[in-house]
């Protein structure tokens, strides 16, 4: 996945500013940075949600926005906020892209939903709407419904927010076994310093629409850029006041 | 506003375009059916009736007076079938599941689940647009020849109890016999079709358009409704001048 040069404005304000990367097949690669830098917009371009202004976004060296992009390159984004459909219940969201595209007979597509559902430990609540569940099972709900498109590349908004540590633990750990297992290429915008640290293989930090550096996590500690250091370092140490 | 209308030219080109997809949103289609005939049946009825005997009600006791009383039933009919059936019906429907589907559109917009749709593949058009529309094309002129029924039935009762109008249910049913011809009645099953793509197009475009969180849901809703009824009545008016001269 390559993105080159691509910047993006709404109205006034410049949300991406001349944004290079390249991701590689089978990687995690981790985008860090502050809220409002441009993560999920950036995101969104790579899954063909948004055009870019200036610049383009290369899928397996197909234009994201192209014509068939999705039956060249099978993709799949977890959402932020889940984005499941709220008037059909769990088991539905999580089974709608294969009936949808009438891909396996009904029972298969049970089964599927049934396994995907124990990865995410959501069996017991296959039959509720995504009203009467919690942000963090709203979230699982939602990477169990990425998951059912067996995705070569998967993008994750966040995919940590909203969990308690534990379950956080077991998305990032699932996010590294996808990996390993079936070689799924992840993007992950996230600005939880321990996911992205624990599981990328390279990173980028952006700010204010531009990217920063990009590297391995170590390379990434090592960085001298003062705005780099902020980010890595803030803490919710009270700095004492100066007395004179 | 024209930007509006350009885009919702827009969606009823993709719709129609995307029309071979019906067969496989059946079960979608007919859930809206029900949603439609649910939410609006019972109300179809009370102001068909009330409708029809409001007008039987006005116009009886002033022709009676004039002699003309053989022409009261054909004035209901006409007017029920061609003006007031489909007119009312199709304010009903756009307050009723034209605002019920901007909000639910819009939510669906608002909360990103139209943008998951589309990472998933799957055509917003098909899974969302092309079943309401199909539905309401299909329920509106049906829900159209129900009111004019129920509509000349509130006419007759108001004949026959009211001393003022010197007619009996016979004479109004044969003046309405005689009056009411087949046309007629296609005439208004045309305005209601065009009725009710106005309403698919304006609900499913609003809420597709929908920026922000409920507050712009809102606004949907409210634009919803009233650019559809303001587009009806437009229509209406042409659709009239047009149907008058064949």
């Amino acid at each position: 996945m390559e993105i080159h040069g691509v910047s993006k404005s709404f109205g006034e304000q410049e949300v991406l500013r001349d944004v290079d990367l390249v991701v590689e097949p089978g990687e995690i690669f981790v985008i860090m940075g502050p809220s409002g830098s441009g993560k999920s917009v950036l995101l969104k371009h790579v899954i063909g949600l948004e055009t870019p202004d200036a610049g383009e976004v290369l899928v397996d060296g197909k234009s994201a926005t192209a014509e068939g992009i999705r039956d060249h390159c099978r993709m799949a984004m977890v959402f932020q906020s889940g984005a499941l459909l709220n008037s059909l219940t769990l088991a539905e969201n999580v089974g709608l892209y294969l009936r949808e595209h009438q891909l396996k007979p009904e029972p298969e597509i049970e089964q599927i939903i049934d396994e995907k559902l124990t990865l995410v430990d959501l069996t017991e609540a296959r039959d509720k709407l995504p009203a009467q569940l919690s942000g963090g099972m709203r979230k699982r709900a939602a990477i169990a419904r990425a998951l059912v498109i067996e995705p070569q590349l998967l993008l994750y908004d966040e995919p940590t927010s909203e969990l308690d540590p534990l379950m956080a633990a077991t998305v990032g750990r699932e996010i590294v076994n996808l990996q390993r297992r079936q070689g799924v290429t992840s993007m992950v915008v996230s600005h939880d310093r321990d996911l992205a640290f624990g599981i990328a293989d390279r990173m980028a930090l952006i700010r204010d629409g531009r990217i920063l550096c990009v590297g391995r996590p170590e390379e990434i500690r090592a960085n001298g850029d003062p705005a780099v250091a902020e980010f890595l370092n803030a803490n919710f140490k009270h700095e004492p006041e100066s007395s004179e | 506003m024209l930007s509006d209308i350009g885009r919702m030219l827009l969606l009823l080109r993709e719709t129609l375009i995307s029309l071979p997809a019906a067969w496989r949103q059946r079960a979608k289609v007919f859930d809206q059916l029900f949603e439609i005939g649910n939410a609006s049946l019972f109300m179809a009825c009370l102001l068909s009736l009330f409708i029809g005997g409001v007008l039987a009600l006005q116009t009886g006791p002033v022709m009676s007076d004039r002699g003309v009383t053989s022409f009261i039933g054909g004035m209901v009919g006409l007017a029920m079938c061609k003006e007031l059936g489909p007119v009312m019906m199709a304010v009903l429907i756009a307050g009723r599941i034209g605002s019920a589907i901007a909000a639910e559109v819009g939510s669906m917009r608002a909360y990103q689940e139209i943008d998951a749709l589309r990472t998933m593949n799957i055509n917003p058009i098909h899974y969302l647009v092309l079943p309401r529309l199909i539905a309401i094309c299909v329920a509106l002129p049906l829900l159209v020849v129900f009111s004019t029924l129920i509509g000349w039935m509130g006419g007759a009762l108001v004949v026959v109890v009211n001393p003022a109008i010197n007619l009996s249910y016979t004479g109004y049913v044969n003046s309405l016999g005689d009056m009411v011809a087949g046309g007629d009645i296609l005439n208004g099953l045309i305005k209601s079709l065009v009725f009710a793509l106005i309403i698919g197009l304006v609900s499913c475009h609003q809420g597709m358009e929908t920026i922000g969180g409920p507050r712009g849901v809102g606004r949907s809703v409210t634009k919803a409704v009233v650019n559809s009824i303001a587009l009806i009545l437009v229509f209406d008016y042409f659709l009239t001048r047009m149907m008058i001269n064949l």
